[in-house]
């Protein structure tokens, strides 16, 4: 590495950049792949100035290399459907996040969620459903290929037991600082609606929160803040995590817990409204819901760390030992917000945000459509296609 | 790494501005009652008192302060000054913790004890020095820790050498310490001065003159700047009173204490005649509050008085309070208690000598049942 160091040595590439940022735009295409919890993004160079959504084109990507699409369909089409700076590239350029389509540019690629989510979040409009999710993460450290561990853990062993590390100071109790710092920065630089950060229960665990936002917004700056924190960890040599229950043993798992009011809940009333109307309906609706809160978590959700029990609903007034606090200020003021704690940290925030917008003001008619679709991504691609395959020749035919 | 960095280098993200937003760091004492916590709350409206920065709520069953059913803790903003290491507009914002109901303090503020006794004594004008004193330990894996510079699992040269010293013979860490005294006054903390101690790797740095209830605010302060600047450079603060064993010294927190009294005509008199039978008389009650594991430390030797046995001398170390020479001479000026231990809380030691030297003691036994109460198992 020295040696190209040196033959280009004061020659910074980044500095290029700036002469050609008054012609060009460099759009970073992001999208979710066909595991539901990553992100991919491409480059393409704009040679026009790039003003809103609209001067953005359509794109496609090979989704054979994402688990999207077999070899034979492999196109599948990026919709682009929000635009925000690019910390890292600096003004002009741009991250664009997108929608996955197959090629008929109707029907949603896999794991696009947020095509019903948006249909959701316009029929509940008048509710004016806030969010504010709180995610949880751990930072590992790689050695070779397949080993990876928490960031300040002695290596292959446990540091000393959970109880010291929540917002934590100190090199003796908190490990990774820098990068949930340069992330927060980043994030606000981009636009992004980063409410906060602190340590975490387990050691190397972190918490970002994104909110308030309104409808759609919270999982598209959800996906776009995931984004930007995967991105600066590449640049740490840190890996991202968001396994429910990374370290099996008396530690702590990861949570995506979400924050939740509409109108009513924060009117005069919110909080008997919470409690007599909205507590029993999630109780009712807690088996199907909790399946759109995150694979496996079931080995996070075991009544202890500050959990509620998997297949049980419970509340409490602020308890964090169940599966929806109401926040002690909810009950003082009478109106507010309340916690369902229990989405896993690898949610789709789309999932989640609509899930919670249709069991509380839309009487819950999309449920079983939210699951049906949740549980058709999940198959194997090859079923889906031959599907696909078969509709598509069936159409012919006809 | 090498390759990653090459991706986006020169670019810093700690440049990045956020003139659009306020990086709050709501700071409070959590449930060891030796230890910081802390956690940032993002403004996006102008900070410019105290009053603009509002009442927050943390989970206190993660810091031993609640259980997990009724988990939460209310943080009240107290004292606010810059953050000196994200710069302005940033702010540190130092609280004080209730229960749900707002209005009982959680498990060890004592914040607002002191307060309260400090502005009933407010006649008095109560000026406080304290020199707060640590090591400073390097870590191997995650239960090994040895004093920086020191040989690993061994000694140095006996002491003698070390306090004050120059050279890289003698002197362990002053990045460190000169870096938290610029971080301090940056921040707009009342840091009076640094010096390396007695011990090798073990410092001291002075917060005063501050007055009432600042001397409290401003040490709790500095000692979060101070664990931070640790985690920088991958070093571990120490306030153990008795860190290592044998012949070395541990570690205190001298408090130096004035009242308008003894800093006017007959002061000396006033502290020789009332003030020192005052201390000698509730000498076994405010050791209560002078910091846990001292009897460690205070031995009758290297530099201390013995913990049963309340002493004095001018100009003496080896007892419980000196009255420095310039105070004789002068006629008039401070005392010097000796006997604080460097993990006291500035709140309890404070508020304790200005009860019991311009209060008649009225809230000693209150103190003493607060600390008592904080130390019990949740």
């Amino acid at each position: 590495m020295t040696e190209t160091i040196e033959n280009l040595r004061d020659f910074n590439y980044y500095q290029l950049s700036k002469a050609v940022n008054n012609t060009i735009v460099l759009a970073e295409y992001i999208w979710i792949d066909g595991t539901g919890e990553s992100l991919r993004s491409k480059t393409k160079v704009y040679q026009t100035p790039i003003k809103t959504l609209e001067d953005l084109e359509w794109w496609t990507y090979d989704g054979s290399s994402t688990d999207q699409a077999v070899t034979r369909f492999s196109e599948i089409y990026l919709k682009p459907v929000r635009v925000i700076k690019d910390p890292f590239r600096g003004d002009p350029h741009i991250l664009v996040l997108c929608e996955t389509y197959l090629p008929d540019k109707k029907t949603p690629a896999r794991y696009n969620f947020r095509w019903i989510a948006n249909q959701i979040m316009e029929k509940a409009k008048d509710h004016k459903p806030w969010f504010g999710i709180e995610q949880e993460y751990f930072l590992l450290k790689r050695t070779g290929t397949t080993h990876l561990w928490p960031l300040g853990w002695p290596t292959g062993g446990f540091p000393y037991p959970q109880g010291r590390y929540y917002c934590s100071i100190g090199e003796r109790n908190n490990f990774g600082r820098a990068l949930a710092e340069a992330h927060l920065r980043a994030c606000l630089n981009a636009g992004i609606k980063i409410a906060g950060l602190n340590a975490e229960v387990a050691p190397s665990q972190w918490e970002f929160q994104i909110g308030i936002a309104e409808g759609i917004e919270i999982g598209d700056h959800m996906w776009l803040a995931r984004y930007i924190l995967e991105r600066i960890g590449e640049e740490f040599g840190i890996d991202i995590n968001y396994d429910p229950k990374p370290i099996l043993g008396d530690w702590n798992g990861s949570g995506a817990h979400c924050n939740y009011s509409t109108l009513t809940t924060r009117s005069e009333g919110g909080y008997r409204y919470i409690v007599d109307k909205l507590m029993p309906i999630l109780k009712e609706n807690h088996l199907e819901m909790i399946k759109l809160y995150g694979q496996k978590n079931e080995l996070r959700l075991t009544g202890r760390h500050e959990t509620g029990k998997y297949d049980q609903f419970s509340w409490g007034d602020g308890s964090r030992g169940c599966s929806v606090r109401v926040p002690i200020i909810t009950k003082e003021q009478g109106q507010g917000y309340f916690e369902d704690r229990r989405p896993a940290a690898n949610i789709d925030p789309y999932l989640v945000s609509a899930a919670l917008v249709d069991v509380t003001c839309l009487n819950g008619e999309h449920l079983k459509q939210l699951n049906q679709i949740f549980e058709d991504s999940l198959k194997p691609l090859g079923q889906q296609i031959f599907q696909q395959q078969k509709e598509q020749f069936q159409q012919q035919t006809q | 790494m090498t390759e990653t960095i090459e991706n986006l280098r020169d670019f810093n993200y700690f440049k990045l501005n956020t003139n659009t937003h306020v990086l709050v760091e709501y700071i409070w004492i959590d449930g060891t009652g030796e230890r910081l916590r802390s956690k940032t709350k993002v403004y996006d409206t102008p900070i410019k008192s105290l009053d603009d920065v509002e009442w927050w709520t943390f989970d206190g069953s993660s810091t031993d302060q609640a259980i997990t059913k009724f988990s939460e803790i209310f943080l009240k903003p107290v004292c606010m000054v810059r953050d000196p290491f994200r710069g302005d507009p940033h702010k540190f914002v130092l609280c004080e913790t209730y229960k749900p109901d707002r209005k009982t303090p959680a498990r060890f503020n004592f914040r607002w004890i002191a307060e309260k006794i400090m502005q009933e004594a407010s006649e008095s004008d109560p000026w406080f020095g304290i020199e707060q004193e640590y090591f400073m330990l390097k870590r191997t894996g995650t239960t090994h820790l040895w004093p920086l510079g020191w040989p690993v699992g061994g000694f140095p040269y006996p002491q003698g050498r070390y306090y004050c010293s120059i050279g890289e013979r003698n002197n362990f860490g002053r990045a460190l310490s000169e870096a938290h005294q610029r971080a301090c006054l940056c921040a707009g903390l009342k840091l009076s001065g640094i010096n390396s101690e007695v011990a090798p790797s073990q410092w001291e740095f002075q917060i005063g003159i501050a007055r009432g209830i600042e001397a409290g605010d401003h040490l709790w302060l500095a000692r979060y700047i101070l664990e931070r600047l640790g985690e920088e450079f991958g070093i571990d603060i120490n306030y153990d009173p008795k860190p290592i064993q044998g012949d070395w010294n541990g570690t205190g927190a001298h408090c130096n204490f004035s009242t308008t009294t003894t800093r006017e005509q007959g002061g000396y008199e006033y502290i020789k005649e009332f003030m020192l039978p005052l201390l000698e008389k509730n000498h076994q009650k405010m050791m209560l509050l002078y910091g846990l594991n001292n009897e460690a430390r205070l031995t009758g030797k290297h530099e201390t008085g013995e913990y049963n046995q309340f002493s004095w001398g001018d100009g003496s170390r080896g007892c419980s309070i000196r009255v420095p020479i310039i105070t004789k001479e002068l006629g008039k000026g401070y005392l010097e208690d000796r006997r604080p231990a460097a993990n006291m809380d500035p709140y309890l030691v404070c508020s304790a000598l200005v009860d019991a030297t311009c209060m008649n003691g009225k809230y000693l036994m209150t103190l003493i049942e607060q600390f008592a109460e904080s130390l019990k198992q949740l």
